[in-house]
């Protein structure tokens, strides 16, 4: 599973909801590989927001991957600046579809939709509970949903 | 007509299979009405992207459906889809179909996450689902008995095959719904007010006739002040139990 989908899940446990440490889930005993992917900029760029970037520094931190930056980046940031000077000074605004990632852009790609956890666990950080990840499915089923 | 995404790899003795209800699904969800009014939701091309999630993927169609021709439906590809199903089989199946849908595309691309195993959305952050899928099993039938859960939802141990007991338990849970065919859908939606962003999130559920459609969006409306339900696509025997409808669940952003 990808980091990605951490950024939505949380305890599968109710008490746990209205507790802030039921998020994020933290990985145990990971295996991680790499699953190549597409970059989707307007993605990455939108997506920003929305990312609990704090909570992701921290797993990146817990995974011993390479360290986010203590902000999160703006979409300005994601964008390669154009190599080729315009020439003429008065050319259109480059279109959005011929954008380029940056490494910025590549490396945050990487951490969210390449890195997939294979083998290992997710724990809360509120009760402990253990979720497995097996062959990269995550499960959240709990023995009181199977009653 | 946009095609429907290929499922051909998928087990259909332990996985529920694409039928009518999965068609009408994405029928409607690609349909001018529904198009229009999520692209009025959603179409801003700068604000964050539309966050998609379908509890009970089974074969994955329908998510995978969304995934590919997310352009067309929300006006936009920077879309993230996310599934869940309680059958595991399921999870993994419905998985490749999103992938293959996807990688389909010669360009345009949307994100695909992940398909997680679990009970409904249980598991989902609160607040974090802009829109919600759901084709509960809606079958007025006895509920399996989930004791056996555990045992079930993986391959037995130094087996390479799913027994016929067990196959059948896994398709049980597609589709038996209890009394009224409610038991399952009314548990999820208890937890739809929760899930959805507050702001924009919107949810598509499918009904069937004996699961009385008008009496379910009338609880939806009072859940409190601006939810609104309507029924936004409809199909099957006119006169017959079967007939479905999908009924869409949002807040008035006004």
């Amino acid at each position: 599973m990808k980091l990605l989908t951490l950024n939505f899940l949380t305890c599968a446990i109710k008490t746990c909801k209205t507790n802030s440490a039921s998020f994020p889930l933290h990985p145990r005993d990971a295996e991680l590989e790499i699953v190549e992917a597409d970059v989707n900029l307007p993605f990455l760029k939108n997506i920003l927001p929305r990312l609990m970037w704090d909570e992701l520094r921290g797993i990146c931190t817990e995974l011993g991957l390479p360290e986010l930056p203590a902000t999160p980046p703006t979409p300005a940031d994601l964008i390669q600046p154009s190599s080729s000077t315009p020439e003429t000074t008065d050319a259109a605004p480059i279109a959005e579809a011929d954008e380029e990632p940056s490494q910025t852009a590549k490396d945050l790609h990487r951490v969210l939709l390449e890195t997939c956890i294979q083998e290992g666990k997710l724990v809360c950080g509120a009760c402990e509970h253990e979720y497995a990840v097996k062959e990269g499915v995550a499960n959240f089923l709990l023995p009181g949903h199977l009653v | 007509m946009l095609p429907t995404p290929s499922t051909c790899h998928v087990c259909f003795d332990r996985v529920y299979e694409p039928a009518e209800d999965s068609y009408l699904l994405l029928d409607t969800l690609s349909s001018g009405s529904e198009t229009a009014f999520l692209q009025d939701r959603f179409g801003d091309a700068t604000s964050s992207p539309p966050v998609v999630l379908e509890v009970g993927v089974g074969s994955g169609v329908v998510l995978a459906f969304v995934a590919a021709n997310a352009r067309t439906i929300f006006g936009r590809h920077d879309v993230l889809t996310l599934g869940t199903d309680i059958n595991s089989f399921a999870c993994k199946a419905a998985a490749q179909t999103v992938r293959h849908a996807v990688n389909e595309r010669e360009d345009g691309r949307s994100v695909f996450a992940d398909v997680v195993n679990g009970d409904l959305a249980s598991a989902i952050r609160p607040r974090s689902i802009d829109m919600f899928v759901f084709n509960p099993p809606y079958v007025p039938a006895e509920l399996p008995d989930l004791s056996r859960h555990e045992t079930y939802n993986t391959m037995p141990e130094g087996k390479k095959a799913t027994s016929f007991e067990q196959d059948s338990y896994l398709l049980e849970l597609s589709y038996a719904g209890g009394a009224d065919g409610m038991v399952v859908t009314n548990r999820m939606l208890a937890q739809i007010p929760g899930i959805l962003s507050a702001d924009r999130g919107i949810a598509y559920v499918l009904l069937c006739a004996q699961n009385k459609p008008d009496i379910v969006k009338q609880r939806i409306r009072e859940w409190g002040p601006g939810w609104m339900a309507e029924t936004v696509g409809s199909s099957g025997k006119k006169a017959g139990w079967e007939k479905l409808v999908i009924v869409r669940i949002w807040r008035s952003l006004k």
